[in-house]
């Protein structure tokens, strides 16, 4: 539970840590489309050196990153071995009857994999510099043209940044009943499977039942307070667009430009 | 039974956070029998102490000594076993750790999991719970129905009910109202006697600390900085200012009457009885 | 003095099939810069007052009048914002990530500008002492600067009338004290009014009234030495209890409720006839 990285804020002030949340997600989604469009050696390069531009200027750790990868990483080699497997042409490596290893196979394996890395890295880079409070009020303001389908943009935003206050309790008190069921002879993480099945009742029971009484507590503070769904609220927490962010955005654009450039240069499959 | 720390420094280490030193080299003595206070502000340290005392926080340096079991940084598996049996818990607000269908259920988790048998656990379920005040027609009743003081009531009984040595408690009383918490720390008073416990209570009032107590603790940035019998702690007005600890409603009335009429008691008052006596004694009433 | 609350036979049931009332026929009346204290065993109804007071629950009969407005009719944003409520448990209560984020979740609820909102939420930190905390985490306060956050809360919509559902309670001894004594001082400055529903004595003996609620009806209501006089099986403050003590050690001491001041000062005067 602790060994997550993707989704955790690291506190700091580097350049990217300044930049407006909304400028960092859209810069994001747009890295993931444009990564499509990488093709041969020459555009991986790029992508590969763009991606390491900005962890760098992330000014947190490398091992971090890596510590990110970690726990997705059977899934991706298991992506890749499909890739090796399936994907026929160019020299033929290994023959062996139903199984056979071609270059463009091997070729297009080590792509898949450049691409979820790079995925990672540059969905870990916006999560570690952004607060995720600073990420819901951009999701916020970025889907806001919605609410003229009727999807209650505002309702869902202030869920999520509610519940994103509630983790940190959350996790306080599981910490304290698994405490307290301990020191009542509870022994996690032993004996069959459903033995530990059974021991997780005694924390989850408790625990579902103090979070309905907060939510119920919560639900009264709100009305307290004023709230009403649907109605027009004005917005304290303010984001600012400055130039640096206009200027992130521009850097995308290059980076489409120089790719698409490579492209049609040709390389390995053209 | 004794509790004896050994310069006991530990720590958290949750995922790639590191804690500060939740306990720096801690070296206490609590003999068997005596009824100790621990005070201090938030952050001070007095969870973690109290956890360290069951296992809960395994030291990183030195060791602690219950009974004659020892626990020191590394597995101690066995040991654990045995001092979390010997030495029962009440956490803060312990309501909220009940989760069976039926309050005998409840009551009897603890003792089963330490080897109790089933017949003899319900019967111990039985007993504790008219100790501590409740009518035995609720152990067939489900946790969640009680009032807020009955559900209080039937956690405290889930940890007596495990027959512990040693008991410890987090602030048995917080959130009750006055009625209700003289009554349970009263309960508790009487065990300690009865059962020859020795017991260790968490509190943020001084007038508990006076009424139950025997000794203090006065614990800061996870150091013991006071440790002695209440009367000569509570006569310390200067170094308990400097650890940022009340004295108890007589002593602070005491210190105000000596200051304005000159004229000091002959000992240092921790209840309102004894102050009553020594104003008499010395003829201000 | 005009009164700003009027509660009249205000009666009140959680289960319509059983016959006993939660509430039965309150009435009573708080004027402008009062502070009363609601006092009661758990289960007397203190809490369900509250709520009906706030509106969070509706009244079977009887009718409850805040500030001119009534509370069931007008209970729209605009008549809550009158209205603070703080909670007994601290944790339960924030909305905002921040301190300032929280104390703004009201103001923002009333459409306010941004640039009011900001003179708005640095007033009411300054106001309880907690503007330099206005940046931080509000789950890593105490629980004595978490109530003051909530307060904030409440001043920042200018509220005629605070209500304090056991909000002391949870705090320990000397955090209590030190917020009794920020909210007996802002009172005054802010001419608020006061509702504490407690079961601490001497918050209650602090009060300007106390009212005795049992099994959801009123008992008693006065002036706390009054009620200290006249409930015996009240635990009183201090002064009052050492009194009692002396008079049972032969002190002679008058009947009458004293406060610490008057007890100090009648010691000390009896060191002087000495």
């Amino acid at each position: 539970m602790n060994k997550l990285i993707l989704g955790r804020y690291f506190p700091g002030d580097s350049w990217l840590h300044r930049l407006d949340p909304r400028a960092k997600l859209l810069a994001g989604v747009y890295f993931i489309f444009v990564l499509f469009l990488a093709n041969n050696w020459e555009t991986y390069l790029v992508l590969g050196l763009f991606t390491f531009a900005v962890m760098r200027l992330s000014d947190v750790k490398f091992g971090i990153y890596l510590r990110g990868v970690r726990p997705l990483i059977w899934l991706i080699l298991f992506t890749v071995f499909l890739q090796i497997l399936f994907t026929a042409g160019g020299e033929i490596y290994l023959d062996w009857g139903p199984i056979t290893i071609s270059e463009f196979g091997l070729i297009n394996g080590v792509y898949i994999f450049c691409r979820f890395v790079m995925i990672i890295f540059i969905s870990t880079v916006i999560t570690l510099t952004t607060k995720p409070i600073d990420l819901t009020d951009a999701i916020n303001i970025l889907l806001r043209p919605l609410q003229k389908l009727r999807i209650p943009v505002d309702e869902l935003s202030l869920m999520l940044s509610i519940s994103l206050r509630f983790i940190p309790n959350l996790l306080d008190e599981t910490q304290k009943v698994m405490d307290a069921q301990r020191a009542r002879g509870t022994e996690f993480g032993e004996g069959s499977l459903f033995r530990q099945m059974k021991t997780l009742v005694p924390i989850f029971l408790p625990l579902f039942v103090s979070s309905l009484n907060r939510a119920e507590d919560m639900a009264n503070a709100m009305e307290v307070r004023g709230y009403q769904s649907g109605e027009k609220r004005s917005i304290f927490r303010q984001l600012y667009w400055r130039r640096r962010d206009t200027l992130s955005l521009f850097i995308m654009i290059l980076l489409t430009t120089l790719l698409i450039w490579l492209r049609t240069e040709g390389g390995i499959g053209h | 039974m004794q509790l004896l720390f050994d310069s006991v420094t530990a720590d958290y280490q949750l995922g790639p956070i590191r804690s500060p030193r939740v306990l720096r080299s801690i070296d206490m003595n609590l003999k068997s029998g005596s009824f100790t206070a621990v005070i201090g502000h938030t952050g001070s340290g007095k969870s973690s102490l109290l956890k360290a005392m069951n296992g809960l926080l395994i030291p990183t340096d030195g060791q602690i000594k219950i009974g004659d079991t020892v626990i020191k940084a590394g597995k101690n598996k066995r040991s654990l076993k045995k001092i979390r049996k010997q030495v029962g818990m009440v956490f803060q607000f312990p309501e909220s750790q009940l989760f069976a269908e039926t309050v005998e259920q409840d009551i009897c988790f603890g003792p089963l999991n330490f080897g109790v048998p089933l017949i003899k656990a319900k019967k111990m379920a039985r007993d504790v719970l008219i100790q501590v005040g409740l009518d035995p027609i609720i152990l067939t009743k489900s946790p969640f129905s009680l009032s807020g003081g009955q559900k209080r009531r039937v956690a405290i009984a889930g940890i007596l009910a495990m027959q512990p040595e040693v008991l410890v408690l987090d602030e048995p009383g917080a959130g009750l109202d006055p009625a209700g918490k003289k009554e349970i720390l009263s309960l508790i008073a009487s065990w300690h006697h009865e059962k020859k416990l020795t017991t260790v209570l968490v509190t943020h009032d001084m007038d508990d600390v006076a009424t139950y107590a025997d000794d203090v603790i006065i614990m800061n940035e996870g150091q013991i900085v006071m440790h002695g019998d209440k009367r000569s702690i509570f006569s310390e007005e200067k170094e308990l200012k400097k650890w940022h600890v009340d004295v108890p409603d007589a002593r602070r009335f005491q210190l105000r009457i000596e200051q304005e009429t000159g004229v000091i008691l002959p000992q240092v008052c921790l209840t309102v009885e004894e102050l009553a006596e020594a104003l008499i004694e010395v003829n201000l009433a | 003095m005009k009164p700003i609350v009027k509660v009249k036979n205000l009666t009140f049931k959680y289960d319509k099939r059983i016959e006993e009332e939660t509430l039965s026929d309150l009435s009573f009346t708080v004027n402008q810069g009062e502070w009363l204290a609601v006092i009661g065993h758990n289960g007397s109804g203190k809490s369900t007052l509250a709520k009906l007071l706030v509106g969070l629950l509706e009244p079977e009969e009887g009718s409850i009048c805040i500030a001119g407005l009534n509370v069931n009719d007008t209970m729209n944003r605009n008549g809550r914002s009158h209205i603070g409520l703080v909670f007994q448990n601290p944790e339960n209560q924030f909305i905002g990530t921040t301190v300032e984020d929280d104390v703004a979740f009201g103001l923002e609820n009333i459409n306010m500008p941004y640039e009011e909102m900001v003179k708005r939420i640095g007033k009411a930190l300054k106001l309880v002492d907690m503007y330099e905390f206005r940046s931080h985490d509000p789950s890593r306060l105490s629980g004595g600067q978490k109530q003051r956050v909530a307060i904030a809360g409440m001043l920042a919509l200018k509220p005629s009338l605070i209500i304090l559902d056991e909000a002391l309670v949870m705090l320990d001894p000397k955090s209590r004290r030190e917020l009794l004594s920020t909210l007996q001082h802002l009172i005054k400055t802010e001419n608020i009014t006061v509702i504490s529903i407690t079961h601490d004595m001497n918050e209650a003996a602090s009060a300007d009234r106390i009212m005795i609620l049992e099994k959801g009806r009123i008992v008693k209501s006065g002036s706390p030495s009054l009620i200290f006089e006249e409930q015996l099986d009240l635990q009183p403050p201090f002064a009052e209890r050492l009194k009692r003590e002396l008079i049972t050690r032969g002190g002679e001491f008058p009947e009458n409720y004293m406060t610490e001041e008057e007890m100090v000062r009648r010691l000390c005067n009896y060191c002087l006839i000495v």
